[in-house]
């Protein structure tokens, strides 16, 4: 069999929960499960697994690129037309200083939304099993399957739970 | 919180999406009666260019007048977004969930226009690429990154790509409602523009994270950007009224006054025009009001400070040009009236409950707050480089022309086209947020007292 992927959807948080701890019970790998939801839930309302992100690297990396970025912009552009102003260095640090702050935020900026497209696993536009009544409220369950048998051994754990429709992709 | 209403997540979006799925009557006159501005006043920008800066009243010593005024105070407006979106999103402020998006929208609109008066007061605004980009263009000559020609433009850009940026990143999931909602070349859109978003607790989690880290980089951009703007003053020199030292901190919380007020009128407007009560309520503006409040004093503040830093050097062009501003007609009029719409009048209403409860009163003091800010730039604009000093070698008084004046009001047209514009394609309060704020939201009893409550988890 192909791989397929099932969604259940549910009614309240209390029978998704259930939904994935059975489908747990039933020997699916956390990796293979995943909650869909219209709004944001604290962290663990489905006792799924608490996502691990690197989001944090990116601004710094991006910061770090702005900044060298903008010295070497501000430097080259003094230095390969010098204003020569009296006994005054060439490099004008406080102007330098306001370009190098500008550009190191706005590349911190730009790679963190990178960053942040990057860890949510975007753009996806195949989306798989999905259902827009999710959108409206309904808890969407899906669990990945390898085999007829898991997919068989799914649907039982959904309508178990009380799902009000299940759906293969 | 008191006067919320529990509403499940199909009430929400049918509520908020009422104007993006279908098109309000007003709306088409609205936008015709706007377009009409939009339109004419591009055809007189475009005769300006054609013509030259002759048809303004600039000139020699009042080279900067009624643009710059505008460009200060849409910069000043644009600092509704971060200070609304970011500060309330780091503290966790609840309050904040219907504010948030069109105070980040407000910023980049207010940026995008602000941006267009400097370019128009360079006159060939197509020579701006030889002092902008770092390229020699065959004749040597680099940016002179000294110059705050140079630095505007940077940190005005980092602003707008930062906000623009913000405000897409918090749309996301607002767009994977409205997929699912549409059809035809619609859905195509939002398909292509919310990326595939599920809605999986990974993808919400970094939406959690991407606010809070967003915001805390948006904050210090925020701040030194009017900083920039207010150096664009402070180093020129040879003008009285400028250099003091106080002037950045002035210009931020001077911003930050009218762009908070700016939103308030937006608030009250949305309430209106899209009837929704349900999540616009008095408490918002209650709460704004109150903030405003501290804002708006921390200003006036500010300006007394400035008027006293200039004043006790007791040097005698300082102090002409004081006089000038305050004492000699017709710069004590609008100093007067300055005085009263940006402080006297509003907090004199906003210091009772239920002014700030009324969002009639809230909506016009917001108004006379910009007003006052508006005048506040001019009088520092105008005033200082029309003071006659000794080798002026021509002198003459400025009045603002027809052309300049149409194109102020062109500015204001140009907003409320632009944000009206996304209004019809893209939700003005964020949907997922406030569904976050109904399932974190419940109801306890204290002894006989039935008590909102808010719950937050751990950081």
């Amino acid at each position: 069999m192909s791989k397929k992927s099932i969604l259940g959807l549910f009614d309240t948080p209390d029978q998704g929960a259930d939904a994935l701890d059975g489908l747990h019970n039933a020997g699916f790998e956390s990796h293979e499960c995943d909650v869909l939801t219209g709004t944001p839930y604290p962290e663990g309302t489905f006792g799924e697994h608490v996502p691990q992100h690197r989001l944090f690297r990116f601004p710094l990396f991006g910061a770090i690129v702005g900044l060298t970025l903008s010295i070497f912009l501000t430097t080259a552009t003094q230095i390969a037309y010098p204003l020569v102003t009296g006994g005054k260095p060439i490099l004008s640090i406080f102007a330098m200083l306001i370009i190098m702050y500008e550009m190191t935020m706005l590349s911190a900026v730009v790679t963190t939304v990178v960053g942040i497209i990057f860890e949510s696993r975007l753009p996806k536009f195949n989306i798989g099993a999905y259902d827009t009544r999710i959108t409206e409220g309904l808890i969407g369950v899906v669990v990945n399957c390898k085999e007829e048998e898991d997919l068989s051994k799914a649907k039982k754990v959904f309508s178990d739970c009380g799902a009000l429709e299940t759906k293969e992709a | 919180m008191q006067q919320r209403r529990k509403l499940d997540q199909k009430q929400i979006n049918q509520e908020l999406l009422s104007g993006n799925l279908k098109t309000p009557k007003w709306y088409i006159p609205t936008m015709i009666f706007l377009g009409f501005f939009v339109v004419t006043g591009f055809a007189t920008i475009l005769y300006m260019f054609n013509t030259g800066l002759g048809v303004t009243g600039l000139g020699r010593p009042v080279y900067w007048g009624l643009f710059i005024t505008t460009f200060v105070f849409w910069v000043g407006i644009s600092h509704a977004g971060i200070m609304i979106s970011a500060i309330l999103r780091l503290t966790q402020a609840e309050w904040r969930r219907p504010v948030t998006r069109a105070a980040e929208l407000l910023t980049v609109f207010s940026l995008l226009t602000a941006l267009f008066f400097p370019l128009m007061h360079a006159g060939r605004p197509w020579r701006i690429a030889y002092w902008l980009l770092p390229y020699d263009f065959s004749r040597g000559i680099w940016p002179n990154i000294r110059s705050p020609l140079f630095w505007d433009p940077i940190a005005i850009g980092t602003y707008l790509t930062g906000s623009t940026l913000f405000l897409y990143v918090a749309l996301i999931p607002d767009l994977a409602v409205l997929r699912d909602r549409t059809t035809g070349w619609q859905k195509v859109m939002y398909t292509v523009l919310a990326l595939g978003w599920r809605g999986n607790p990974r993808q919400w989690l970094l939406q959690t994270v991407a606010g809070i880290l967003l915001s805390a980089l948006m904050l210090p951009i925020f701040v030194s950007v009017h900083s920039i703007v207010s150096w664009d003053f402070a180093i020129t020199p040879s003008v009285e009224g400028w250099h003091s030292t106080i002037f950045a901190p002035y210009f931020v919380i001077g911003a930050v006054h009218s762009g908070v007020s700016a939103v308030v009128t937006m608030m009250a407007l949305m309430r209106w025009l899209w009837k929704w009560n349900n999540h616009i309520r008095p408490e918002h503006f209650d709460a704004l009001a109150r903030l405003l409040i501290v804002v708006a004093t921390a200003w006036l503040g500010c300006t007394f400070l400035e008027l006293i830093f200039s004043v006790y050097g007791r040097e005698a062009p300082e102090i002409a040009l004081r006089e000038m501003q305050i004492f000699t007609w017709p710069w004590n009029l609008l100093f007067i009236i300055f005085l009263f719409t940006g402080y006297i009048i509003p907090v004199g209403f906003w210091i009772f409950k239920k002014a700030r409860n009324n969002i009639v009163i809230m909506f016009w003091t917001s108004i006379l707050v910009n007003v006052g800010m508006w005048l506040e730039r001019f009088l520092i604009v105008v005033p200082g480089l029309a003071r006659k000093q000794p080798f002026t070698f021509t002198w003459e008084a400025y009045t603002p022309s027809l052309v300049e004046w149409y194109i102020m009001i062109w500015s204001f047209a140009w907003v409320s086209f632009l944000m009206l514009l996304f209004a019809r394609f893209f939700p003005l309060i964020p949907l997922f947020e406030t569904k976050e704020s109904q399932v974190f939201t419940s109801e306890t009893k204290i002894g006989r007292a039935t008590v909102p409550v808010i719950y937050r988890e751990d950081d």
